[in-house]
């Protein structure tokens, strides 16, 4: 019987799946992608397939280059090693979706191993991830089930997919959870992935185990299938942890199974267990050659790599002086960061240096309002109502002190529900700033007179009284007063 | 009739005849035909082609043979199940695919098509290609051409029956460890495999993908050069095409027939090919035909190809196991015919399992077998190790080559045998590809010459083997010994 008071650790590996955003399929003409960022399952049902896709007796594939090309790059990106030469191998298995009873994958060589990723936590620690191997392979068609009968779609088998192996280097959910984001924020940022969440874009399988601290040794580990929000993710793996230690410490063994995620219920169920998992009989698939890569192809892929999250956001810190958590969102997000730096550029058309705290009112408002609301909405940048030079303006009033912070949220609300510009909305809803002593001085006046008990308080020495004062006004003015002003002219009087 | 595609074109030059009249021909013999060499025939959409092709020669060709562009112009051919046509009935020897349509057709069909040969129909084979006498078709088994009792060979029977018979003027066949070259023997034609990656394996139904590989089977050594080369070349449709160059090899076949010589010829004779079980008019034939060469100048070495003893074993286990994989898709969903029964299944498993319950007995048989050998814990033994030992014994055939220019052996054993007379005994139904396996799992070129008949008039092929993409060798060497054999 296991001691109650054993403390565990959790160790936790990923595979994401990847879906590469090439115009066709992996191994055939039929287009994997339209072109206005649709999803392809939403074409006429098996529209989009060729004799290869669905399998046809007599066809065969044919390796579509770009793939290779996306790979590398993930690879260089994650600094993995490449291999010179990699293998298609069959791994089968029978389902409806499966249109040749194997997925075609690769297996003991992939196209790139052993690399790595550097994740931050909350409290500005970081840590390494090892990344075991990248292969890429086909996704499968899509079955819909129907009352009494099921029907198959393959407009997405054959579909490139990448999956990403991670080490079992993680120890919680929230490094899980920052390891996904990291790892969205490299492909997207690659531009080798749309990366729609909700199309299925970025997919997650999550092993996860525990162990009494100090064991080395790891524990029986469970596959969490196909959560695709990092939320969720996270959610799962924190519920399969305790899951697992309410297990172990009634006495049983924690089985190896794969296990599904419902998030309405916050839960994961058994799907099937390591006796009923398929022997996928994996071998090299002799419809295709190995994939033999030139040095010389990586290393021009090498150089024509984007900036990366990471040093995107080493520039953010030391250019513009924000701070890493700050920086660490906005390049998390590719629109989000090419929209920061798109409004950086109109700040000096405005008189305002990026240096002079412009950079850092741009972020604060991108990092905190502006990502919550989109987050809520489930919307991207892009496609909002917010544009850039809006928000350079926006910046400037902040700036120029007339306008209130508080009431550049509220800007912000009314920019992102129906657009417009800045200046008509401050004009419109009364927004602007009080900064005028002698607007403001005969309201404290007014107060201070209305008030002789807390001015007495702080005649006594009670200082923190000063607040109320500066309340009090805020509220008489609509909380259109600049608060700094309002504090000093306070002050001046209650001390004069 | 016309022995070569050469003599059609002289006698369409001729007006002795017309496109149109010669596959009317064929059309009338194989009906009256008994061979059971076809499963469906073509006969509207080749009689089409053949009043096209009669009308075009009269007025856009102005009544002369328009060789250049279209080499097969007006020739008849016949088509093995295994290979895909637009719009035509496929159904590769088995019920599993009784009402498959493919909806593209096979690139070597297409390439002899656009060369203006005329497709008559789809012959009969063995179940997926897996058969070495034509005796595992589920649309019955081909017939002898000379000899009723007799099987063709397989699994290309039909094809071999069709052209020896003349129910078609030339086939394809394909082979995978002797597919080709055995029912050529039995027949009494030519019957060519190429190297592995001449001819585009797009639209061939597969059985063992890494083995398959397409191929002429004709009256005479100078039209299998010709089809092969209208076939041959890269392919943006199989990865495992090769660019390696397409050669003139009809022409190479008329020059050496002009002149047969062997002279400046090494050719090996392999002893381990020279077996206790030959059949002793098959040895005597092979031997008087190596005599043959050697008077016309050819020089004869012989040599060792130590691993050929593991040789059928290697291939068995590579084959079943890339056919357990080739074969999944048919499992009811997508392909492959859906019994009655198959609709009242519960779930998934239940539904494999009755769709898949129709395959034939020698389809089911390989198709577990190459399961068992893919398995996690049996794969080392099983999968990898034939892979090694098919590595060495291309190394034997590259040694080899580095002495002689060509490897002579029987094609097979025995004469064709009597149906019925090894459909009970896998292995010794297996052996009759002894001599032909060896060639197919180092990927060479290889080709069945008929050079003699039996005391019962059955014939005997010789085999010739050459060096990778070295075609040329294995034409020039067979059209000589086609010239000098009596």
């Amino acid at each position: 019987m296991i001691d109650p008071n054993t403390e565990f650790e959790t160790v936790i590996g990923l595979e994401v799946h990847v879906q590469l955003s090439t115009d066709s399929k992996i191994f055939s003409t039929a287009r994997a992608r339209l072109p206005q960022g649709q999803s392809v399952a939403d074409e006429a049902v098996n529209a989009n397939t060729t004799p290869v896709c669905t399998g046809h007796p007599g066809s065969l594939p044919v390796l579509n280059k770009k793939v290779v090309e996306y790979a590398i790059r993930a690879g260089l990106a994650t600094d993995c090693r490449v291999n010179l030469k990699s293998v298609f191998s069959r791994k089968h298995y029978f389902y409806p979706d499966s249109p040749k009873g194997y997925q075609i994958s690769q297996y003991d060589l992939p196209v790139c191993e052993h690399g790595h990723l550097d994740i931050e936590l909350g409290d500005e620690s970081g840590k390494r991830v090892g990344i075991t191997r990248i292969h890429l392979e086909e996704d499968a068609g899509k079955n819909v089930h129907l009352a009494g009968f099921s029907l198959v779609n393959l407009n997405r088998a054959g579909v490139p997919l990448i999956e990403i192996v991670s080490e079992p280097d993680m120890r919680s959910p929230e490094e899980a959870g920052a390891y996904l984001r990291k790892l969205y924020a490299i492909v997207t940022c690659l531009g080798i992935c749309d990366g729609n969440l909700q199309e299925g874009n970025f997919r997650c399988d999550a092993n996860v185990s525990i162990r009494p601290k100090g064991q080395e040794k790891f524990g029986t580990r469970t596959e969490i299938k196909n959560v695709n929000s990092f939320r969720f993710v996270e959610k799962a793996i924190e519920y399969e942890v305790q899951r697992q230690k309410s297990v172990l410490l009634s006495g049983d063994k924690v089985i190896q199974e794969t296990r599904l995620y419902d998030s309405q219920k916050n839960q994961t169920f058994s799907m099937r267990t390591k006796e009923e998992a398929e022997d996928y009989r994996y071998f090299p698939d002799p419809d295709l050659l190995p994939l033999v890569i030139d040095p010389d192809y990586i290393e021009a892929l090498r150089e024509t790599l984007p900036e990366l999250p990471d040093q995107k956001r080493d520039r953010f810190v030391k250019d513009f002086g924000l701070n890493k958590y700050d920086a660490t969102i906005l390049t998390s997000d590719k629109p989000l960061a090419e929209f920061f730096e798109a409004a950086l550029k109109v700040l000096p058309v405005l008189g305002i240096s990026a240096e002079l705290g412009g950079a850092k009112s741009l972020a604060n408002l991108l990092t905190g309002e502006v990502s919550r609301l989109l987050k809520e909405s489930e919307q991207e940048i892009h496609s909002s109502h917010f544009k850039v030079e809006q928000f350079a303006a926006l910046v400037g009033l902040l700036h120029d002190k007339k306008i209130s912070s508080t009431a550049a949220k509220q800007v912000i609300a009314i920019l992102f529900a129906e657009g417009g510009k800045v200046d008509e909305i401050v004009a419109r809803e009364g927004l602007t700033q009080v900064s005028d002593v002698s607007t403001l001085e005969p309201v404290i006046d007014q107060i201070i007179a209305a008030n002789p008990k807390q001015v007495e308080e702080f005649r006594s020495g009670k200082e923190k009284i000063i607040g109320f004062f500066v309340g009090q006004a805020m509220k008489a003015t609509q909380g259109k007063a600049n608060p700094a002003l309002l504090q000093e002219i306070v002050l001046k009087k209650l001390k004069g | 009739m016309y022995k070569t595609i050469r003599e059609v074109h002289e006698a369409y030059d001729t007006k002795k005849t017309t496109p149109l009249e010669l596959t009317r021909h064929y059309f009338s013999e194989i009906k009256k035909s008994k061979h059971n060499a076809f499963i469906t025939i073509c006969e509207d959409r080749a009689t089409k082609q053949a009043e096209l092709q009669t009308h075009e020669l009269n007025t856009k060709y102005s009544g002369k043979v328009p060789r250049q562009e279209k080499p097969l112009f007006g020739i008849p051919i016949g088509i093995k199940d295994v290979l895909t046509m637009d719009g035509v009935r496929t159904t590769c020897g088995s019920k599993m695919l009784d009402n498959y349509i493919p909806p593209y057709t096979a690139t070597a069909v297409e390439k002899l098509e656009n060369a203006g040969a005329i497709s008559l129909g789809k012959l009969n084979m063995d179940e997926f290609a897996m058969g070495s006498s034509n005796e595992n078709s589920a649309y019955g088994s081909v017939i002898h051409p000379t000899h009723p009792d007799r099987v063709p060979g397989g699994s290309s029977g039909g094809s071999g029956t069709a052209v020896a018979a003349g129910l078609c003027f030339a086939a394809l066949g394909t082979d995978t460890g002797g597919s080709i070259r055995l029912p050529a023997s039995f027949c009494g034609i030519v019957g060519m495999k190429p190297t592995y990656g001449r001819i585009s394996r797009y639209g061939q139904i597969a059985f063992a993908s890494s083995l398959d590989q397409i191929g002429p089977m004709t009256k005479t050594v100078e039209d299998a050069a010709l089809l092969c080369q209208v076939m041959a070349g890269q392919d943006a449709y199989d990865s495992t095409t090769s660019d390696a160059p397409v050669e003139d090899w009809q022409k190479a076949v008329r020059e050496v027939e002009n002149t047969p010589t062997a002279k400046g010829y090494k050719i090996g004779v392999p002893q381990e090919y020279f077996i206790d079980g030959i059949h002793p008019e098959v040895r005597k034939a092979i031997e008087n035909t190596i005599q043959v060469l050697k008077s016309q100048g050819a020089e004869i070495v012989p040599i060792s190809l130590p691993h050929t003893q593991y040789a059928v074993a290697t291939y068995y286990v590579i084959a079943v196991s890339e056919a357990s994989s080739n074969l999944s898709r048919f499992d009811g969903v997508r392909f492959g015919v859906r019994p009655p029964q198959a609709m009242e299944a519960k779930n998934p498993v239940e539904f494999y399992k009755k769709v898949r319950a129709n395959f034939g007995p020698e389809v089911k048989q390989r198709i577990i077998l190459g399961t068992f050998a893919l398995s996690s814990g049996y794969f080392d033994a099983y999968y990898r190790r034939a892979s090694q030992v098919r590595r060495l014994m291309r190394q034997d055939f590259e040694n080899a080559f580095k002495e002689v220019d060509l490897i002579v052996s029987p094609v097979c054993p025995t004469t064709a045998f009597k149906l019925g007379e090894k459909s009970k005994d896998p292995l010794q139904m297996y052996l009759s590809d002894i001599f032909t396996i060896p060639a197919s799992l180092a990927g060479l070129p290889s080709m069945s010459v008929p050079v003699a008949k039996d005391s019962e008039g059955l014939s005997i092929g010789i085999h010739l083997i050459a060096p990778r993409f070295h075609e040329t060798v294995l034409f020039k060497m067979a059209g000589i010994i086609e010239k000098v054999t009596p």
